[in-house]
């Protein structure tokens, strides 16, 4: 075994090559330090790629009222109050300067008349907002980075005359354990390459998690099958603690016709740029779904919503564009309610309100998704849509100001794999700003982390390596066990049917059976085959990352008993102030998960001060709201959209 | 809505290789690429293949099937009738790895030999201004999800491992293009580069490269045609030849 193990050493490993990875190991590499990205695919093909709308920064280039305070309040007001707030307000502040950033590494933002970056309209956010290449904002932010990391390597090159004497991608390489030393501090991590299936360990005292999220554990999702809850699982198996795995957004649009296309994303931006949705009745069924929270800053008439397009300053925003958790659930009772589409989902129709030819300049890449997948010629016609798994606001849990995980030191996150920023539900275009801000925070965080320990290197055990492979090659020693692929598609229905957009207790107690039934079965798995780029045998190790994100999510969607954002509980149809303030944190316990609730830390009271006290009220409890001191201290609060910037 | 289709997939390695015969189900509205992971689910655990995001973003499934260079994820089985043989290759112009997975790094090498975007001098971050009308050149090129398939059916390299030290393949053209076009890079010498560097003159224009982009990038009539102009123009222009003979020294 020891013979054939690769060994490398760096000062920060970075486990993730999509926006966060990426942003984490420019920050790392340009504070001096050795770093190496793991990659899973390809350099360059990470999920990132897939994100469409755009980059939420609070730039004020189309209207000049925005500032960071009105993205954090829209960002809090989007997750229900239950976001980290200390991360909430570093993300708000420090977006604007992340995007910027990208222009000097020469990314190429569409732009206002003025030659300044243009902005867009999107679900829950107050101003236009989002930073946006067409409709491929996330492929220019990934190709943006992967150029400026290609710069710096060039840098290094004359400099040393090697390119990668400081900066190294391991393209095609799966971490499957992290390694420690005897008091848990991190030491480095082990993996194989896809490609020869041969072991690599990286010895590293500092490794930032940025692996995504976790969408392969549903049946019906937008998530490539990269996304399989790996960091979530290492940081998990290392002793870190994860934290709201119990919210997991269905975004509203996904395809749900060819079924081979089941759950790839319909841009939110269709619906920015005037697309409305109808059920089988031809009706724009989304006034009637205006929650009690949102009530007064959305239109009330179609007619007020159609003016907002061209004058928001004297319009409220049309219903279409509230939060994605609340659209979902639109969507999902119009359909148990026989007002679906002839494949089970409703219509998203852009053809009848935009011109042809303003479609194709704005929507490009849908108008050629539509044809190639379904032939269907979006500015001819309406787009069938409905729910899926999207994005998982749960995720490591980790200290705001340096991306480090709780419990375990030497370890980071940042982007999808940490958790709290995003609170119960995240807004569209929060998610690549997200990667950006704490991407660049993890990376400066590992590297004053590793200049802090001096010449100390953790090292690991024998012991720890000889598990690590073990493990990775189990299915190869059983015969006549399971297929991983069986295993793989009984998971994901249990998990669609179980535990998904709608949730009760009988449900979720039956989905913890299967999966503790599943996860003895996974012990026992059979792959055929060598080594060498074997899927079967990815899968297989891949597997047991599922089913303990899965045990995590299930577990803490039983604990909560309310609905707020992405967990809608049947039984608790009410979201319930008196849970706002508690934290579900999911740690290691024998082969299984531990949930404990955990009180939130009070919000700063020039946070607070952001809002209006009746607002506040909807969300804290009498106590809570008794502390926040008497009304009228209450600051700079203004009505959404309201346009006064008094 | 179902029907048993015959499909023939390459299996092998670097050592060598063969087709194999599959029979397989296909539904209604499926693609390629679906057919290739019912393979591996229900017949051949181990099929080896590259995929992502199978909603022709990512590029990663690029494959020949029935011999021409396709997205599979984007290949639709309506395009084929029931009792036509499906035949699906690795890329050509590539080592093979495993079945359809093939050694791409070529193209990696390529793209660090490119000088990087240069920020104009004095403008600080948030202080760029540009016209859309002048960032929509590049942003075509932009659009390139880097499936490689242009670089593999182009017959500078596809026969000819030789070329491939001295020829960079359309994709890395275009991207010298982009830099070119770009309103704000500082460096005035990506034509030199591609002529030097990247042996644009060894292209002769048959657009093969346009033809397979998955995006529709115009890649000879927008990139390369302009390029070679540029180089063109450089070089032989009697004016531009005494301004670079007096003038001031490129950086």
């Amino acid at each position: 075994m020891a013979a054939e193990l690769e060994t490398h050493d760096y000062d920060v490993l970075i486990v993730g090559a999509g926006g966060a990875g990426l942003r984490a190991a420019i920050a790392a590499r340009e504070a001096g330090l050795r770093t190496a990205i793991i990659c899973k695919s390809l350099f360059g093909k990470a999920h990132t790629v897939m994100a469409e709308g755009g980059i939420a920064a609070s730039m004020g280039n189309v209207n000049s009222h925005d500032s960071w305070q009105v993205h954090f309040r829209d960002t809090m007001r989007g997750g229900k109050f239950l976001n980290s707030w200390r991360m909430a307000e570093l993300h708000a502040k420090e977006a604007p300067d992340r995007v910027w950033e990208l222009e000097t590494y020469g990314a190429l933002f569409d732009r206002t008349p003025d030659g300044r970056i243009s902005q867009r309209n999107f679900g829950g956010h107050e101003y236009p907002r989002l930073a946006h290449v067409g409709d491929r904002t996330g492929l220019e932010l990934i190709r943006t980075m992967q150029q400026k990391i290609v710069s710096l390597q060039q840098d290094d090159q004359r400099e040393s005359g090697d390119p990668e004497a400081r900066l190294k991608v391991f393209a095609e390489v799966t971490i499957t354990d992290l390694l420690q030393d005897e008091t848990g501090t991190i030491a480095g991590a082990f993996g194989y390459f896809r490609e020869s299936g041969r072991f690599v360990r990286f010895n590293a005292p500092a490794v930032v998690l940025a692996t995504g999220g976790i969408g392969k554990s549903f049946k019906v999702t937008s998530n490539s099958w990269e996304y399989t809850g790996d960091g979530h699982a290492l940081a998990l198996r290392a002793g870190s603690t994860l934290v709201n795995m119990e919210f997991i957004q269905f975004h509203p649009t996904g395809m749900v016709w060819p079924p081979s296309v089941k759950g790839i994303l319909v841009t939110e931006s269709v619906r920015g740029d005037g697309g409305v949705l109808k059920n089988s009745e031809g009706k724009r069924f989304m006034f009637d779904y205006v929650p009690d929270v949102f009530r007064g800053q959305y239109a009330q008439t179609e007619e007020e919503g159609d003016r907002w397009y061209t004058d928001p300053d004297n319009n409220k925003r049309p219903p279409e564009l509230l939060p994605r958790d609340e659209v979902a659930r639109a969507i999902n009772s119009e359909v148990k309610a026989g007002r679906g589409s002839p494949h089970g989902g409703v219509f998203l129709d852009i053809a009848s309100r935009r011109s042809a030819e303003e479609i194709l300049k704005k929507l490009p890449s849908m108008h050629h998704q539509f044809k190639e997948l379904a032939d269907v010629d979006i500015t001819q016609e309406a787009m069938e849509v409905g729910p899926t798994c999207h994005y998982v606001m749960g995720g490591v849990e980790v200290d705001p100001d340096t991306a480090a995980a709780a419990r375990v030191p030497g370890l980071f996150a940042a982007g999808e794999v940490s958790g709290g920023m995003h609170g119960s539900n995240r807004l569209g275009g929060n998610s690549l700003s997200d990667l950006l801000v704490f991407g660049a925070r993890a990376g400066a965080g590992a590297a004053a982390y590793v200049k802090g320990l001096g010449e100390a290197r953790p090292a690991a055990p024998q012991s720890a390596l000889d598990a690590a492979a073990t493990t990775a090659l189990a299915p190869f020693e059983e015969e006549g066990g399971e297929n991983p692929y069986t295993l793989h598609q009984e998971m994901q229905q249990t998990m669609n049917d179980l535990v998904g957009i709608i949730r009760k207790a009988e449900e979720i107690e039956a989905a913890l059976t299967k999966l503790e039934e599943l996860k003895e079965r996974a012990k026992h798995l059979t792959v055929e085959g060598h080594r060498q780029f074997n899927p079967g045998w990815h899968l297989a190790l891949d597997l047991r990352n599922m089913l303990a994100v899965s045990e995590c999510v299930a577990r803490a969607a039983l604990l909560r008993q309310e609905s707020r954002g992405g967990h809608t509980r049947d039984d608790y149809p009410k979201m319930d102030a008196s849970w706002r303030g508690r934290n579900l944190i999911c740690s290691t316990e024998g082969d299984g998960v531990r949930v404990e609730e955990q009180p939130m830390p009070p919000m700063r009271g020039d946070l607070l001060d952001l809002f209006q006290r009746d607002e506040l009220a909807k969300y804290l409890t009498p106590e809570e709201l008794a502390a926040v001191g008497a009304a009228g201290d209450v600051k700079g609060a203004t009505e959404p959209t309201d346009g006064s910037g008094s | 809505m179902s029907y048993d289709a015959k499909f023939r997939v390459w299996r092998g390695d670097a050592s060598g290789g063969e087709l194999v015969d599959y029979t397989v189900e296909v539904n209604d509205g499926e693609v390629v690429l679906d057919i290739i992971h019912r393979l591996q689910a229900t017949q051949s655990g181990d099929l080896a293949v590259r995929w992502n995001c199978k909603a022709g973003k990512c590029g990663s499934c690029s494959a020949e099937v029935n011999g021409i260079p396709r997205l599979m994820c984007m290949t639709r089985m309506s395009t084929f009738t029931e009792t036509e043989t499906v035949t699906v290759t690795p890329m050509r112009a590539f080592p093979v790895i495993r079945d359809l997975v093939t050694d791409v790094s070529f193209n990696y090498e390529k793209a660090r030999q490119i000088p990087a975007f240069a920020p104009p001098e004095g403008v600080a971050p948030g202080e760029y201004r540009m016209q859309q009308v002048d960032v929509e050149r590049s942003q075509e090129f932009r659009k390139c999800i880097e499936c490689f398939l242009c670089q593999n059916t182009c017959h500078v390299v596809r026969d000819h491992e030789e070329n491939k030290e001295a020829f960079a393949g359309p994709r890395f053209l275009i991207r010298a293009a982009e830099l070119d076009m770009h309103p704000l890079d500082a460096r005035d010498d990506r034509a030199d580069f591609a002529r030097d560097a990247q042996g644009i003159g060894m292209c002769n224009i048959t657009k093969c490269c346009t033809e397979v982009c998955p995006e529709h990038i115009r890649i000879t009539d927008n990139g390369i045609i302009p390029m070679k102009e540029r180089v063109v123009g450089k070089r032989y222009d009697p004016l531009v030849w005494l301004g670079n003979k007096i003038g001031r020294r490129k950086p």
